[in-house]
């Protein structure tokens, strides 16, 4: 199964449950007070996903490390590099 | 001399080039630096290209010798795959490693990747930016931030099992590559990604080992609104098919 076809599947259910439930087809009961709470579960859901989406995305950006280390190594060893390889005889353009 | 190599297990390190004739030479010198201890050798190869990369190659061929360094290439420019399998065709290891040669992955990590590919005998070993002390060097905040959302809307897509799907310094069990190149069809940072989706779709074990990307090429070119485009269009194509 696709992962595409895996999201319709989950969909599809979620669904089915969610429309069973809003036509008082499951053993609870549909009442004035919680209809509206039944029927925006959904959009909840999906409120909800992309806030944690958002909160989860913004602490990967403020600790993706930066590797100023790593940099200056590399430079230093370039610089080492473009030594050695001269007394080897390499010539650089 | 000091018996310091701790395997007879052969190494080949894939470089694809087009116009490194700069970097070439340093990534050869931090290669021979850094992998001292281990029996391996480098297949350039270059797509011909007009800085004269390939003259720079041979050049590096005579100091370090033919053993050492494998200098071949193709006629024009063609895709990275492509380069894999006709790099493949020279190497005499067991083991494949691929990488870019502009000095944005730092041959210190081929050590560890051997090391790593021996504690569980992985198919693959994959360099991850994302992951334990990895990281990237000059990204600005706005790069930071498409690359993380990139990485997480393809992570909840997909699933694959592996942190950084995108990035291209990696080490390879031969044959598994083999089966790799020839089962993916996408391009670019698509094709690294497809890579990487079809070995778990195939079941090949993937170690991961953290890296730091140092990216000295300035300026954004390389993630314009195409990239994303074409990259949004290989998620897609994944995500449906695989």
């Amino acid at each position: 199964m696709t992962k595409l076809a895996q999201w319709l599947f989950g969909i599809t259910l979620f669904l089915s449950i969610w429309l069973a439930l809003l036509k008082d087809l499951t053993p609870i009961k549909v009442t004035d007070e919680n209809f509206l709470w039944i029927s925006l579960i959904p959009v909840g859901l999906i409120a909800l996903f992309g806030i944690i989406s958002l909160i989860i995305i913004a602490y990967r950006v403020s600790t993706f490390n930066n590797c100023d280390e790593a940099a200056k190594e590399l430079l230093k060893e370039i610089d080492e590099a473009k030594k050695d390889l001269a007394t080897k005889g390499f010539k650089f353009k | 001399m000091r018996n310091k190599r701790m395997s007879e297990t052969k190494y080949s390190i894939i470089l694809p080039t087009y116009n490194e004739s700069e970097n070439l030479p340093l990534i050869i010198w931090l290669i021979i630096k850094h992998m001292e201890s281990e029996n391996f050798e480098v297949i350039i190869v270059d797509d011909n290209s007009p800085d004269g990369t390939t003259q720079v190659a041979l050049e590096l061929q005579k100091i370090y010798g033919k053993e050492k360094i494998v200098v071949t290439g193709r006629e024009k420019k063609l895709g990275l795959g492509s380069a894999y399998i006709h790099g493949m065709k020279f190497a005499k290891g067991d083991f494949v490693i691929i990488m870019d040669a502009d000095l944005s992955h730092h041959p210190k990590f081929i050590e560890q990747f051997i090391q790593k590919q021996k504690e569980k005998n992985y198919d693959i070993v994959t360099g991850t930016r994302y992951a334990g002390d990895g990281g990237v060097h000059g990204w600005n905040i706005k790069r930071k931030a498409i690359s993380r959302t990139a990485n997480y809307v393809t992570q909840v897509l997909l699933r694959p099992g592996v942190s950084d799907l995108t990035g291209s310094f990696r080490l390879y069990k031969k044959r598994v590559l083999e089966k790799l190149v020839e089962s993916c069809i996408s391009k670019g940072y698509v094709f690294q990604m497809e890579m990487m989706v079809r070995a778990n779709q195939f079941g090949f074990s993937v170690g991961e080992v953290p890296i730091s990307f140092v990216d000295r090429q300035f300026g954004e070119s390389k993630l314009g609104g195409n990239e994303i485009f074409q990259f949004l269009k290989g998620l897609l194509y994944l995500f449906s098919t695989t």
